[in-house]
């Protein structure tokens, strides 16, 4: 073994003081640290939004129920929202995302350390705002000054008028403040990406989580900033008195919708694409084939990176608009089904004529499949706007976009967590933990998001603390609930994997997969300073190179 | 380099039993789970009016085409599961290392554009022949106003103003009267949505929206605000009664005429008059014409109140006076704090305005 | 393992990407574009809808001489990074202080032409429409604008102190983009605000 694969330290090994330990992480400007607090972070709001979900599938699994007050429902259903969006999936792909990044492309480190760990202390300190709002006001019980006005805070109900407290501060702050975060840490994938690739790596060859990540960065300097400005716009009518949404004064509530939705849209993608990344690097390891189809799928992203930005009025199809801008919106909401469904022909084509092996992260990326396909489809459904006249704002959509962002987003970080895991922690999961994850997860999350569609097309709307008898929606709501339980039933299973792996895994050794990207040369963990010497490639697999010389990649592609 | 483990889950075994189960399940639920009435289900898919129909017809092509992907990329996953897994008695080799196929990318590429176009281009149809719907001679019309958490609705042509429960003619398809109306509000966002008569539209302060029905059988049809509008947008219900032309006139008729005033509720109508009720409500031919809340002239033509959170009964009448938060808590309405001798008689008086 | 299977052919000492500094500026830039789109759509939308109130028609006057001193300003911050390239530190410290105090004179017209409408015309934030537009988008900038002219005066500080020396120039040049991406703010507000607007 040659020195840049010698591994310096595994967990529980590290005999420093607690203190000292701790401060090491706190001040760290390492991207592997940094991945790390990213990714637990994302994990303990995981929890904390899925409590949230659980106390409102509790409250809905029958109707007129008591078991939370309105008030306190509708706060649980703004926070659930705007955690999972913002403070699980965001911090958890920007997590792999620092931590990969530049182990996969051969670099020492992201591009601006300093700025990396200023983009995780801002991300932080905006949940930990978020969740201070739940203190004063009523107090705990009555959740006090939780924001309650839905993730997308329309106007006017956001105005001083409409809500009087703080919710809506809350809101507005915390994400501000996280979206200087993530503006930050895109500019750092950013300029990492382009500016810290090692020699031979040219755009062509680099592996496709730094493109789809590369893209992905691109898309977030693009749509927080919509954001942003809105939320100052907001802050400057609820402060200093201004009129951007005030309809007495003649603002426009569309106005806002606009302006939250050319966010509110590139931001899914914003987290679909790094899923995308994930299963793009596991499902050809697992499948022992390439990726089928590298420049399409680059080309394919790049395509849905930009017509992301032309789709958002989809949100908007009720509103009123006319029927061009109906049919318009329509139009390119269909259209970025080309380049998705492409994709998934792409994935399906790297698996196509394999040797596939159903470890824990292609059990995943399998169900991913799956389910993308279905949400993908569901969206299409939703994209016929006179079919959203119907569909939409009802709980239609919410199984659409729980599709999507569990179905799909969620699933392929599982098979994220268990496909690196090794690489970060140096000891492999259990393979049988993994597995009672994946199928209590799936079974829950089919009772529940398949059968939720049922109560959108039976006319239950999105957004109520309880539901009228006689119109069919008990059994639906009933079902789902249940679910719930199995769902958390997975995700305990996969905590529980995670911390006994922690300490009782086997050691897993640099490459426990046999796979080709850069990062696996490295010992597991990595050292702090990834590679000794800096690696030079040929090809988009230089360890396919290395353990086939006799037919390397570079001789095909 | 190790060998990794092979996976012995028998994968196809527990997949087939996870679909099983969910078959049974939904099997179980059609036959169990069904309610008693179907007609008060508010299902898309059971339209009685022209534009819930369009979209019906649509949809049913959005629904094929979806369906023909799904079977085909399904069972494309599924054979690629099944036939290219990893043998127990595999060589070790590596298979054949296939970098792309411009052939098929192109034809994978192609076809969906195409199912794009179809799709786009039927769509089109339906939005322009639902939106931009000329509106008939024989159209009655409808201001509908959004309130947190109320529907107000006012005819004025025909000189009504009534609240929460929507009455609307048949329309005959030979000689259409359907009909139109305008949505707008006072306050925030609000969506005006039955979904056995048409796609919801919303209603938004200072915006002018358009819609339209036209209902083919008479029957009650239910609905509610389908855009979150604050604490109790779970309860601002929609109940639309199509009437035959008969019975509408003569619920206009009825609606137009000021309050019955009747002398043996005089104590009840001294409460409601000296009180704060008269800063909200309006009861034509009397001092009230307060317009925050519903008109009360003709409350007790209403099968509901508040919206339809509860039945228009005298019990819940008086629950809702004496304290709105007991049936819909973060309505608008305060409580008024009377006792016991003024809240019963000012219920007596409000069960009188028929 | 041995590292040559890693380096194939590729002549190391030809591998240039592009410097992180740029691609991190540009970034941010791009990202600052974003926001200030959405303030620009937000005036113009709303231009011609406020329900009362004085109109731009009514207030406005072209702010000339902010205008020039502030796109001067752009020439001049070029050539102080041009001299630093050339290892001429005077100059450069000449230059760079020019270029502050033109944005200082851009910042005062600002402030003054605040204070006249304010106190003269009576348009606040709160007044109209146009009132709330004006002033967020001619206050985003100026925020902008401070944020920029706080970096210059730094770097003039340490300029004084002697420790800026040619080998910064890199530095001085990507700070000189912000500045630059300042003033193109600029042009597009003074257009729509000021000529189109009125």
């Amino acid at each position: 073994m040659s020195s840049e694969t010698i591994a310096l330290s595994t967990v529980g090994q590290d005999a420093r003081p607690i203190g000292e330990r701790l401060h090491e992480w706190v001040v760290t400007v390492d991207h592997k640290k940094l991945g790390i607090l990213y990714i637990v972070y994302g994990i303990v709001f995981l929890v904390i939004g899925g409590i949230e979900a659980l106390i409102m599938r509790i409250q809905l699994v029958v109707p007129q129920n008591h078991f939370v007050s309105p008030q306190v429902f509708n706060r649980l259903f703004t926070m659930h929202g705007t955690t999972m969006i913002f403070f699980v999936v965001m911090p958890l792909l920007f997590g792999f995302g620092t931590y990969l990044i530049p182990l996969m492309i051969g670099a020492r480190d992201m591009a601006f350390p300093r700025l990396n760990a200023f983009s995780f202390w801002m991300t932080a300190f905006g949940g930990v705002l978020l969740y201070f709002s739940f203190i004063g006001g009523y107090g705990l019980f009555g959740a006090g000054n939780a924001p309650d006005m839905g993730w997308f805070a329309y106007a006017p109900l956001t105005a001083r008028a409409f809500s009087p407290g703080h919710s809506t501060d809350f809101w507005t702050l915390a994400l501000l403040i996280s979206g200087i975060g993530s503006i930050g840490t895109a500019v750092n994938f950013i300029a990492t990406i382009l500016s810290m690739r090692c020699p031979g790596m040219t755009l062509g060859k680099m592996p496709l989580l730094a493109w789809l990540n590369l893209i992905m960065g691109g898309m977030v300097l693009l749509a927080i900033s919509p954001l942003t400005a809105a939320q100052i716009m907001l802050s400057i009518d609820r402060y200093l008195g201004g009129h951007f949404f005030d309809t007495q004064a003649g603002g426009s509530a569309v106005l806002w919708m606009h302006f939250f939705w050319i966010f509110g849209h590139p931001e899914v993608y914003i987290l679909v694409v790094p899923a995308f990344a994930f299963a793009s690097e596991i499902i050809p390891v697992f499948s022992r084939k390439p990726i089928f189809g590298y420049p399409v799928m680059v080309a394919a992203t790049i395509c849905i990176g930009f017509v992301s930005f032309s789709v958002w009025a989809h949100h908007m199809f009720t509103v009123g608009m006319s029927a061009y801008g109906n049919t318009f919106f329509t139009v390119t909401s269909m259209i970025i089904a080309v380049p998705t469904g492409i994709k998934i022909f792409n994935w399906l084509g790297t698996m196509w004529g394999g040797k596939i092996q159903f470890k824990a992260p292609m059990l995943f990326c399998v169900g991913f499949l799956f389910q993308f396909l279905i949400a993908g489809l569901t969206g299409i459904m939703l994209a016929t706007s006179p079919f959203d006249w119907q569909l939409g704002n009802s709980y239609f959509v919410v199984a659409h976009f729980h599709y999507v962002i569990v179905g799909a987003i969620l699933f392929t970080i599982f098979a994220a967590f268990y496909y690196w895991f090794p690489k970060m922690s140096g000891r492999m999961y259990n393979e049988t933990f993994a597995k009672w994850h994946f199928w209590l997860f799936f079974l829950g999350f089919h009772l529940t998001f398949d059968f939720m569609h049922i109560p959108g097309i039976l006319g239950m709307p999105r957004r109520i603390y309880t539901y009228e008898p006689g119109r069919g929606w008990e059994i639906w709501n009933l079902i789902v609930t249940i679910g719930v339980f199995f769902q958390t039933a997975g995700v305990l299973a996969f905590v529980a994997n995670l911390v006994w792996s922690l300490w009782k895994g086997k050691p897993a050794g640099n490459d426990p997969w046999d796979a080709w990207t850069l990062e696996w040369s490295t010992s597991s963990p990595p050292a702090d300073y990834d590679f000794a010497a800096t690696p030079a490639v040929r090809s988009r697999r230089p360890l396919w190179d290395l353990k086939h010389p006799e037919d390397p990649d570079w001789k095909y592609e | 380099m190790k060998r990794s483990q092979q996976a012995h889950v028998p994968i196809h075994k527990l997949a087939g039993i996870a679909v099983l189960l969910a078959g049974v399940l939904l099997v179980a639920t059609l036959c169990f789970g069904a309610p008693a009435d179907p007609s008060q289900i508010p299902n898309i898919f059971r339209p009685q009016s022209t534009p819930a129909n369009s979209i019906l017809h649509l949809s049913a092509l959005v629904l094929a085409i979806t369906a023909l992907i799904f079977v085909v990329v399904f069972s494309l996953l599924v054979y690629a599961v099944a036939k290219f897994r990893k043998r127990d008695e595999d060589d070790g080799r590596e298979p054949a290392q296939v970098y792309g196929s411009n052939q098929v990318e192109l034809a994978w590429t192609v076809i969906p554009t195409l199912i794009v176009l179809v799709l786009f281009l039927a769509t089109a149809r339906v939005i322009h022949s639902i939106q931009d719907a000329p509106k008939p001679l024989g159209a009655i019309e409808v201001i509908a106003i959004g309130h947190q958490f109320w529907w107000e609705f006012r005819y004025p042509a025909l000189g009504v103003v009534a609240a929460n429960e929507l009455h609307v003619p048949v329309s005959n398809p030979s000689n259409p009267t359907p009909t139109f109306l305008t949505l707008l509000s006072v306050d925030t966002d609000h969506s005006f949505w039955v979904p056995r008569l048409a796609g919801k539209t919303d209603l938004i302060p200072n915006r002018v929206n358009h819609t339209w029905i036209d209902p083919q059988e008479t029957g009650l049809y239910l609905g509610q605000c389908a855009q979150y509008c604050g604490t109790q947008h779970a309860k601002m219900l929609l109940r639309v009664y199509v009437d035959s032309p008969e019975k509408f006139e003569q619920w206009a008729q009825e609606q137009r005429k000021p309050a019955i005033i009747n002398d043996a509720v005089e104590a009840g109508r001294q409460v409601f008059e000296t009180t704060a009720c008269v800063n909200c409500h309006a009861v034509s031919g009397t001092v009230a014409d307060g317009r925050f809340g519903p008109d009360l002239t003709h409350l007790m033509s209403r099968d509901t109140i508040a919206s339809g959170a509860a039945p228009n009964t005298r019990e819940n009448l008086r629950a809702w006076i004496q304290n709105p938060d007991t049936i819909k808590p973060g309505s608008l309405m305060p409580a008024m704090q009377l006792n016991d001798r003024d809240l019963d008689a000012l219920t007596d008086y409000l069960m009188t305005l028929r | 393992m041995s590292s040559a299977a890693f380096s194939g052919n590729t002549a190391e000492q030809q591998w240039v990407l592009p410097s992180r500094g740029r691609v991190g500026m540009f970034s941010l830039i791009a990202a600052e574009s974003a926001i200030f789109t959405i303030f620009v759509v937000a005036y113009i939308f709303y231009l011609g809808k406020s329900i009362s109130g004085p109109t731009p028609t009514d207030v406005l006057e072209l702010p000339i001489l902010g205008t020039i001193c502030l796109l001067s300003s752009s020439l001049t911050i070029h050539l102080a990074v041009r001299a630093l390239r050339n290892a001429k530190v005077g100059a450069f410290g000449l230059w760079w202080f020019v270029t502050l105090a033109l944005g200082t004179i851009f910042l005062v017209g600002t402030g003054r032409e605040w204070h006249h409408l304010i106190y003269d015309k009576g348009l606040t934030v709160s007044t109209n429409l146009f009132g709330t537009t004006y002033y967020s988008l001619v206050g985003l900038h100026a925020f902008h604008v401070t944020v920029g002219l706080i970096g210059i005066a730094l770097a003039m500080i340490f300029t004084i102190f002697g420790k800026v020396q040619p080998e910064h120039a890199e530095r001085a040049e990507i700070f000189s983009l912000y500045w630059h991406f300042v003033d193109v703010v600029w042009v597009i507000v003074f257009t729509v605000v000021y000529v189109i607007g009125r």
